[in-house]
């Protein structure tokens, strides 16, 4: 017998009698204060959240990252970008972008956490290899709970798909926390309130 | 038939023994314990902001229950769904078989250097030793995993690997590994250093490999947490990814998914959500997802009434930074690959002799139970181990003379108070000395309470009603 064959054999003899499935809630959320809750939650998590217009970003950006040398961009309307995602073969060539600006989906009020599809990043690697990464996402955007988040999205509709919740982090030493460990240094989120 | 080989008998793993080494620095298990209560109470204020939070394990609970009631047709489901999506599904039976999978997919590859985020799974399977014994580099890219790496050692928890490990001697560790200067301890700057260090590992490598912490069956996708962006950056560089994962890491839907992740982050380190929940899906263009669905003993676990829901557990380690024992002897006493509580009820059930003593390196005080996210009983199901443990006879000979004596007396009324008053009496006269001699293991670091001058049943007898009545009420 295969090992499959003898897994799924084992299971089924050993599982238990049949419990239901529970259906599974949106819980209560509140009307507003959306915006609050966000960008204090990406305060826990370290990032920075500018509520801003869609043509001041690029001079934002400019203020925030003056020495960022290759930056791409999947926001082409609202950040040029130094260099064509598209146009790159092989995501180790990657390796020198200082900074990335791509487009988030839907933002998580209670956690910060704002989804990403692959379609939104050119290259997967991207998102984690740049030195920095700005989001930029529509206040109407946001929703309360993740519960809110996965009913607007299709999780299998892409090939990949992340929530990002702020910059890249560790405390694995003396469990200090540390911004910065293998992913983005930094995550500002422009939010266009418009 | 052939004959049965000897049998070769297994060390058996000595919990109070290796916790007694870790005490004897009692300034070391003091910073130890206050680590990890501090993220315990991280844990509280994060639990303690979701007002749903009981609602949310009870949920939890619940659809891990269903999951594993219909296990079968949700590994079957999610196989045909992974498949139709371009992965390729693996099955593996035991940890051999495991490792064998991955050294075969790597060898179809010619791979000579292997990324790999943090999976526990591989951890049990002994993956790495394996693989490098077929000459293949394997470098753990999580900062805590790979300080261990370094260090030679294994993992002290499921979620802070190096919690055991302190800033001086990760310092000299990367002096001597990785070039830092020396004497230079501040964790931002040894950070740094590693993310250097690292990077060049993720741009060198030829293939990942990456645990996961959520399948599912509907979509047949899965889903990897991480703090770093390890997993991530291993995964998006190299033309091979493999994931693999404990069968009971399946559930049926992705709207579950926002149950367990809004429970995850905030049982593990008290974070809202962990940095990165990555989705996969579908290969990206030009590379090979595979995924390996492992035994190794679960299905026989899921057959075990009183213990199956142990295989609801979703590894956050909450259990283990709120438990006492834990905290003062440190990840490496229990031996085994997933220590505290829930290793506890984990690992006797792979080999109850070799793990005999983990249901007791407990008190029974049942914070474990009461912080984990999917409410697996363990302080129950501790005590029902040691109740196999006894049933089995591998109760040590003293533990068995002592109960075998209180046994009589507790069953023997008269005895029982003739042996009180006796107690009683010798602990207000014997020498300290005396009692507190060589063979009382248990006073060794405890105290014993002041004796009571009377037991309850005399005080009773000059309390009773008619009594109490006629001295008229003393509260
Ligand atoms: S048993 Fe519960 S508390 Fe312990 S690691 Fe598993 S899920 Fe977390």
């Amino acid at each position: 017998m295969s090992s499959r064959d003898a897994i799924l054999q084992a299971v089924r003899q050993n599982r238990p009698d049949p419990v239901p499935r529970p259906p599974t809630p949106l819980f209560a959320s509140p009307d507003e204060g959306l915006t609050t809750a966000f960008v204090e939650a990406q305060k826990r998590a370290g990032g920075t959240v500018v509520s801003t217009t869609a043509d001041a970003i690029a001079t934002l950006l400019d203020a925030r990252f003056p020495d960022a040398r290759v930056i791409a961009s999947t926001a082409g309307d609202i950040v040029a970008g130094s260099m064509d995602l598209h146009a790159v073969a092989d995501p180790h060539e990657l390796a020198d972008l200082d900074l990335l600006v791509c487009r988030g989906v839907v933002g998580v009020a209670e956690n910060g956490a704002i989804w990403i599809p692959k379609a939104h990043l050119g290259h997967r690697a991207a998102l984690f290899i740049a030195q920095h990464l700005a989001i930029v996402l529509d206040a109407n955007a946001l929703v309360w709970n993740l519960h809110d988040a996965y009913a607007r999205i299709d999780v299998a509709e892409d090939s990949f798909g992340v929530f990002v919740a702020g910059p890249s982090k560790t405390a694995d030493i003396e469990q200090s926390l540390v911004i910065g460990a293998h992913g983005p240094r930094s995550l500002t989120v422009f939010l266009l309130t418009e | 038939m052939s004959t049965p080989l000897p049998e070769i008998p297994l060390p058996v793993i000595d919990h109070a023994a290796a916790a007694a080494r870790f005490v004897a620095d009692e300034a070391r298990t003091n910073w130890h314990d206050a680590s990890l209560w501090q993220v315990r109470q991280k844990r509280d204020r994060a639990a303690q902001a979701v007002p749903e939070w009981e609602a949310l394990r009870d949920l939890a609970s619940k659809i891990k229950a269903h999951t594993l009631s219909r296990l079968d047709e949700y590994l079957a489901q999610f196989e045909e769904q992974a498949t139709a999506n371009g992965i390729q599904v693996h099955w593996a039976k035991d940890a051999a078989e495991h490792n064998q999978i991955v050294h075969a997919i790597l060898a179809r590859h010619g791979v000579q250097r292997l990324v790999k985020s943090k999976s526990m799974l591989t951890e049990e399977c002994g993956l790495n030793p394996y693989l490098e014994a077929q000459g293949i580099e394997v470098v753990d890219t999580d900062l805590g995993e790979r300080i261990v790496q370094l260090a030679g050692e294994g993992p002290s928890h499921i979620v802070m690997p190096a919690i055991h490990v302190k800033k001086e001697e990760i310092g000299a560790l990367f002096h001597e590994k990785i070039g830092t200067p020396a004497g230079e301890a501040d964790p931002g700057r040894l950070t740094e250093a590693a993310r250097q260090h690292l990077r060049a590992h993720f741009l060198s490598a030829d293939a990942a490999l990456t645990g996961v912490n959520f399948a599912i069956a509907e979509t047949g996708g899965f889903v990897v947490c991480t703090n770093e962006g390890n997993a991530d950056l291993g995964v998006h560089l190299t033309p091979v990814h493999i994931a693999s994962m404990g069968i009971e890491k399946i559930i049926p839907a992705a709207e579950h998914l926002g149950v367990f992740l809004r429970l995850l982050a905030r049982s593990a380190t008290g974070q809202d959500l962990t940095v990165y929940t990555s989705h996969f899906h579908r290969p990206r263009q030009g590379q090979e997802l595979h995924v390996v669905l492992v035994d190794n003993g679960r299905s026989a676990h899921l057959g075990r009434a009183d213990f199956r829901d142990a295989l609801k557990c979703i590894r956050c380690g909450a259990c283990i930074n709120t438990c006492p024992i834990y905290r003062r002897s440190g990840g490496h006493s229990y031996g085994s690959t997933v220590p505290g509580p829930i290793g506890s009820i984990l690992t006797p059930g792979i080999d109850l002799k070799k793990y005999q003593h983990l249901p007791f390196a407990s008190t029974l005080c049942g914070s474990c139970g009461d912080v984990c996210p999917v409410k697996i009983d363990i302080p129950g199901q501790l005590y029902r181990w040691r109740q196999l443990v006894t049933e089995e006879g591998h109760a040590g000979r003293s533990k068995r003379r002592v109960m075998a004596v209180a046994g009589q007396i507790f069953r023997n009324p008269r005895l029982f108070r003739w042996a009180g008053k006796l107690g009683r009496r010798l602990l207000r006269w014997l020498p300290q000395r005396a009692v507190y001699h060589q063979r009382n293991v248990w006073g060794r670091a405890r105290d014993l309470p002041e004796p009571p001058r009377q037991s309850f049943l005399e005080w009773y007898a000059a309390h009773r009603s008619d009594n109490a009545n006629k001295k008229g009420h003393d509260q």
